[in-house]
């Protein structure tokens, strides 16, 4: 047997878990043990696999994500040993992507909102929160606008919004807020690019 | 990256200088260590030995804030010993032109300098032209007044003797690098740097950068296979999100931010389109406005008409001179003229230096959007160290968002390779992507003003914002697309010579390449250097999968997409002699063959430059089409110089008067102390991530990643400890003049004191990755609250890499 | 069918990037513990029922005064003449037809006397299941044609996996190719173990690595004289201990971690 960084997405299953079993010539009983470990590598083969490229640092490593059809929930993620920078390999960081799935207890899963003066955060529909938002950048923007600078050149801008992030969206997100940042006429805005 | 990941494995030597590439990209190591197992040679040049310098053939320690001093010596050494590639620097640098006979260098000052701007008018910093405004040229570069020699005579002064007593690092060390990696001058060799934020965290972050720019030009080492500079960056998408100018400065395409003197659209493209006469330039950024009225068409859509010059004046517009980074963000937050913050997908509380002042700053806040897939410590800075919620009127949203596997787009790597990545769940309870949450909270403030209308109503109305799909989510492929660039009328282009059909265009097409952009508003193109990762029909360049490698060389250009127009290595051209055959016909990036270029796609079709009739000089985005060993890009001098850091343990710099940069910004609030050369705070620190965390420290909140690395420490040498009786393990607490924080002391034979002009300086290194937040009982904090909010006179990244601070028992 | 794989671990490769360690955890859904900063990159700070793979770390100067820093990935052997399934009364450690030592948990009674007996110190104890976990060479994987977990996450080529003569001619020709104290360590004991390290150092000088792992004759004995005498489980138990006894004196395995800040699982 030839062991290979296979292709995960092309796995076939050819060489099934019972023929390697039987050829170990422990009785079944012995084995049972092994079912609940065992399940997880039929699992994966039976899941919908998509590619994803890692959210650490910047070289772009390859991954797949092993999503249950039933569940829709991610059950495994692993280099992807097609890709040819990482070549299925991972880092510290990159082996543990998957703590960052919804497994993870701590993902935010509510808007939170809290209050002036408050101790607390509170949970909010995302209706009323947009609704707040607009309100206070409205508000804000309007109260500030600056169509002429003290030069008297034409600005169209707001200096008491700023904007900040983010290096760990995609292009297309990263694109859209750039825009919108121009579009209610911020100046300040940067990202992670300085730290 | 000039070149990109899987190139280093080209290399003949590889110098790690500025990263920790090992902990830091510990991918990228692996290609290291495969130009490793062909017999280069890696030198890994860092304050602190780290897993990087474990596995280089060698280290050399150096003092923080000195990579400068040690270029400098480095550049003097290739000189003085003739390592140049000659053919190189004489035809595709401007080591051949004649300076302006006004330029002058006296004592750490550029000509033109204006104290109390503290900047420089760069008149002077400019060659001479003829009279058709062609440069003067010398090819023998004897001229004592060409590039060559004036660059020859600037770093004349960095002498092995100077740089060993700045810098610390041994004299007989420096020599082992200098003759290494000076090597790869040779016509078959190439030499890559790589570098991360450890030289972009100074004060003189860019020039450290130019320094290194200048030895790859000297050397012959841009453009070609296993050479350039390669910037290995540290976030997912901070190329990206660069490229799409998530930043004050730039707009997408690295096109020009308009200021308030620029009024008109014709006075902006008239600004920033640069002029050659020299018909051997190609002067690339003569398209100049194509891209820039493409971008206006992609931002206001059908509202930018010719008449309203495209919209132009709807573009906010900052003031010139005047800077709006985070830095500065904060300190308009801590002077109360910031009302309403962003932050996505961020964590400033942590990762801002001087954390004190920022979190100070976010108290003064009327309101703060925080979107994040955790909690942190900025979202919930209104309880943290010595914060009374009460007193603090700032309403905080913390908005849920999906993490990077549950949703999709693109992400661009630092070798520019930009790749798709799919959806593969659906993200918990009620989080959205990104995407989802900034055009929701766009369609709300654009809904108000509709209704109640506002100040300037046009500005926020007319942004084209159709983005959506038919359940009414983010497209990230409709995005994509006009990112990409599209026809947004019927185009038909005749062929002048009437020999070939008419091309014709149909409106909604995608551009296939920006060379397609049209002045006129025929087209619309969201970030002209993307134009291309779609063809005509719309297929996704960026989701190829292509396993092909013809060359072997690692280009794998069936790979997804890589800007611009799917060339692996900028400035490839230069990897061949005038005549278009490789320097190093080992590794043929590309060749010259009978009338075109064979291998990676070439920086324009143009034959080379023995061709006199036709041929073009190769850095075909500078205006006359040749590396700057001199130039005006900087803004504290057109060659890189020394300066001590803000805070070191100098009271005068080696090299000349002016002890620190004399272009950067120093902020000057109550909270902005800096203590220099100050005996309460006598030991050098640099701060880093470890690999098992990242940034702002949301690994903190993955089981696996804390069990691996718990808790905040301090590295520190066996002698300093010894000194301060503080043992391995033991609680510690560091502090400068501007915070402290409690650590563990990590007693290192890693670290070792330096011998700094005649005296003995220690140095010590912290993690950033901690906070107070989490995880739960922690005793650790920020080790910004420790650094300086002072940054780069170029780009303002903060120096968070030198600052003086103290260490006692906690 | 037997198919001998051999995992090899060529140090001289190895950045401690901890892609394994992790790759490992994910993979064998394995909880964090929590844990302190003592002074070391290192941590946990030893093999633990829920870590079965763990970079140590280590400075060591050589005869030359030059600074190394030693990275070994530690993790079970593997052995031919494994100790700790000699000892198992109940069959729960087994060979698998990869030459690797597995583990039937339903099988572990929690004795414990693979962990006395283990040379390497590989096999932990669990006190709130009573049993002991270690590292299975990811059985499940390689009956699937996939390589370990930690071989597929390492970027650095310091691990591979293969057949046990490639594996150990490419071990050799390595330890050749590095040169000096460069050696090969585990095919010469023990009928050789399915982990091969490439030890760019002599053994002696890595913390936690005996130079010269033997199974203890007292095992031999149990193994060859009482063993297939038939005992009963619990009779098994009861000798199991005295052997613990008499072998090593009453020393008790390592105190287990808790799990806290780990139930993420």
């Amino acid at each position: 047997m030839k062991i290979t960084r296979r292709r995960f997405l092309s796995m076939s299953g050819a060489i099934g878990s019972g023929i390697a079993l039987s050829s170990l010539g422990l009785d079944l009983t012995a084995l049972k043990a092994h079912a609940a470990e065992l399940s997880k590598m039929d699992r994966i083969r039976t899941a919908r696999q998509t590619t994803t490229i890692c959210c650490y640092c910047s070289v772009g490593c390859g991954m797949i994500c092993s999503t249950d059809k039933l569940t829709g929930k991610i059950i495994n993620i692993e280099g992807d040993p097609d890709h040819p920078i990482n070549e299925g390999s991972l880092c510290a960081k990159g082996a543990g992507i998957f703590g960052l799935t919804e497994t993870n207890q701590h993902r935010l899963r509510k808007v939170l909102y809290r209050a002036p003066k408050s101790d607390k955060w509170e949970e909010k529909d995302w209706s009323w929160t947009l609704q707040r938002i607009a309100r206070l950048v409205k508000d804000t923007r309007d109260a500030d606008f600056q169509i002429n600078n003290d030069k008297g050149q034409l600005v169209n801008r707001v200096e008491s919004i700023g904007h900040y992030g983010s290096s760990n969206i995609g292009n297309e997100e990263c694109w859209t807020l750039s825009v919108a940042c121009r579009a209610m006429g911020l100046v300040y805005i940067d990202h992670q690019a300085r730290v | 990256m000039t070149n990109h990941y899987i190139d280093l494995k080209n290399s003949d030597c590889i110098l790690i200088m500025g990263s920790n590439a090992a902990e830091n990209h510990p991918i990228a190591f692996k290609w290291i260590l495969r130009a490793k197992d062909r017999g280069a040679k890696i030198i890994h040049v860092d304050p602190r030995f780290t897993r990087t310098s474990a596995r280089c053939d060698y280290h050399v320690p150096l003092r923080s804030g000195t990579d400068i001093a040690f270029l400098g010596g480095m550049i003097k050494h290739i000189i003085d010993n003739n390592m140049i590639q000659e053919e190189y620097v004489q035809y595709y640098t401007n080591a051949s032109q004649i300076v302006n006979p006004d330029y002058a260098f006296n004592d750490g000052l550029f000509s033109g300098y204006n104290a109390e701007k503290r900047g420089y008018n760069k008149d002077t910093w400019t060659t001479k032209k003829d009279e058709k405004g062609i440069p003067v040229r010398d090819y023998t570069l004897q001229d004592p007044n060409c590039v060559y020699q004036v660059l020859k005579r600037h770093y004349d002064r960095y002498t092995l003797d100077k740089v060993s007593s700045i810098t610390g690092v041994s004299k007989e060390n420096l020599l082992k690098v200098y003759n290494e990696y000076g090597a790869t001058g040779a016509k078959d060799k190439a030499g890559t740097e790589c570098y991360a934020l450890g030289w972009t965290h100074h004060t003189v972050g860019s020039q450290n950068i130019r320094a290194m720019s200048i030895i790859q030009l000297l050397l012959g080492n841009m453009g070609v296979c296993g050479g350039g500079i390669n910037a290995l960056r540290g976030e997912p998408n901070v190329q990206g999100s660069t490229d799409h100018a998530i930043l004050y400065n730039i707009l997408p395409g690295y096109l020009k931010m308009p200021s308030g003197s620029v009024d008109t659209l014709a006075k902006y493209n008239e600004k920033n389109t640069p002029k050659s006469s020299d018909p051997m330039s190609v002067n690339w950024y003569q398209n100049y406005p194509k891209y820039s009225v493409s971008f206006l068409k992609a931002i206001w859509g059908d509202k930018a008409t010719p008449e309203n010059e495209f919209g132009y004046s709807w573009l906010p517009k900052i003031d010139d001179g005047k800077h709006y980074s985070i830095m500065h963000a904060t300190d308009q937050m801590y002077a109360g003229k910031m009302k309403g913050f962003f932050a996505y997908g961020s964590n400033i509380a942590v990762s801002s230096p001087n954390s004190n002042k920022v979190r100070k700053g976010l108290q003064k806040l009327q309101w703060l959007v925080n979107v994040n897939i955790f909690d942190n410590e900025t979202a919930s800075f209104w309880k943290g160290p010595g914060v009374d919620p009460k007193t603090v009127d700032t309403e905080v949203f913390l908005l849920p968002a999906a993490a990077s596997m549950e949703k999709e787009g693109s992400q661009s790597n630092s070798g520019r390779l930009v790749q798709w990545r799919y959806k593969a769940a659906n993200p918990p309870g009620d989080a959205l992507s990104d995407g989802d949450i900034s055009m929701k909270i766009m369609d709300a403030v654009r809904e108000l003003y509709q209704k109640e209308g506002g100040a300037c109503p046009e500005q926020v109305l007319n942004l084209k914002w159709d983005y959506k799909d038919a359940f009414g989510k983010f497209n990230a492929l409709k995005v994509a697309q006009q990112i990409n660039g599209q026809y947004v009328k019927d185009v038909t282009i005749e062929d002048p010579t009437g020999k070939t059909p008419p091309e014709v265009n149909k409106k909604g097409e995608c551009v296939p390449t920006f060379v397609k952009l049209m002045a006129d508003g025929s087209t619309s193109c969201g970030n002209w250097i993307m134009g291309g990762s779609f063809d005509q029909k719309g297929l996704n360049k960026m989701q190829k999968r292509g396993k092909e490698d013809p060359t072997g060389l690692g280009l794998f250009a069936e790979w997804a997409y890589a800007w611009p127009v799917n060339r692996r290595i900028i400035y490839n051209r230069a990897s061949c002699d005038l005549e278009g055959k490789p320097y190093n016909p080992k590794m043929k990036l590309l060749e010259w063959v009978g009338d075109k270029w064979v291998g990676d796609v070439p920086d324009g079709p143009a034959p080379p430059m023995a061709d006199k009739e036709k041929g073009k000089y190769p850095f075909i985005m500078k205006v006359d089409g040749v590396g700057a060993l001199f130039g005006p890009g900087m803004v504290e001098g057109p060659f890189a110089e020394h300066y001590e850091p803000l805070e070191g343990p100098l009271a005068k710099n080696p090299m000349s008067a002016q002890l620190t940069n004399p272009a950067m910004t120093v902020f000057k609030s109550d909270l902005d102390k800096v203590a220099n050369a100050d005996a309460k705070f006598p030991y050098v620190c640099t701060t880093y991530s470890a690999t098992e965390h990242w940034c702002s420290g949301f690994t903190r909140w993955q089981p696996w990643l804390l069990e691996a690395m718990p808790e905040a420490y301090v590295e520190i040498s066996e002698k300093l400890a010894g000194s301060l009786g503080i043992k391995n393990g033991e609680k510690v607490k560091v502090s400068s003049i501007r915070g402290e924080v409690k650590c563990v002391a990590m007693v290192t034979k890693r670290m070792t004191p330096f011998t700094v002009e005649g005296k003995v300086v220690h140095q010590v290194g912290m993690p950033c990755n901690y906070g107070w937040f989490n995880p739960e009982k922690t005793d650790n904090d920020a080790t910004n609250l420790l650094t300086i909010a002072v940054g780069c006179a170029n780009t303002f990244c903060p120096e968070y890499k030198c600052l003086m601070v103290n260490v006692t028992k906690a | 069918m037997k198919q001998e794989l051999v995992k090899l671990i060529d140090l001289s490769r190895c950045t401690a990037c901890r892609g394994c360690q992790i790759a490992c955890k994910q993979w064998n859904e394995l909880p964090a513990s929590k844990t302190h900063n003592s002074g070391s990159y290192q941590n946990p700070p030893d093999l633990q029922w829920n870590t079965w793979t763990l970079i140590r770390f280590q400075e060591h100067v050589d005869s030359k005064g030059t600074l190394k820093w030693l990275f070994r990935k530690d993790g079970c052997m593997h052995c031919t003449d494994a100790a700790c399934a000699k000892v198992c009364p109940t069959e729960a450690l087994y060979h698998t037809q990869f030459g690797s030592v597995s583990l039937h948990v339903d099988k572990c009674i929690g004795c414990k006397e693979c962990i006395v007996a283990c040379p390497f110190g590989v096999p932990k104890y669990d006190e709130t299941t009573n049993k002991i976990y270690k590292c299975d060479l990811c059985y499940t994987r390689l009956n699937g044609n996939q390589p370990p977990a930690c071989v597929q996450s390492c970027p650095t080529g310091t691990l591979q996996i293969g057949a046990k003569d490639a594996m150990l001619k490419k071990a050799y020709s390595r330890a050749k190719e590095l040169g000096g104290d460069a050696n090969v360590y585990g095919d010469k004991f023990v009928d050789g173990t399915h982990v091969i390290y490439v030890l760019p150092e002599k053994a002696e000088v890595y913390e936690n690595l005996p130079a010269d792992p033997k199974v203890p004759l007292s095992i031999v004995v149990w193994k060859d004289v009482l063993k297939p005498a038939g005992l009963l489980v619990a009779g098994g138990v009861v000798a199991g201990a005295f052997l613990h006894y008499i072998t090593k004196g009453p020393k008790t395995p390592d105190e287990e971690t808790t799990s806290e800040g780990g139930k993420q699982i």
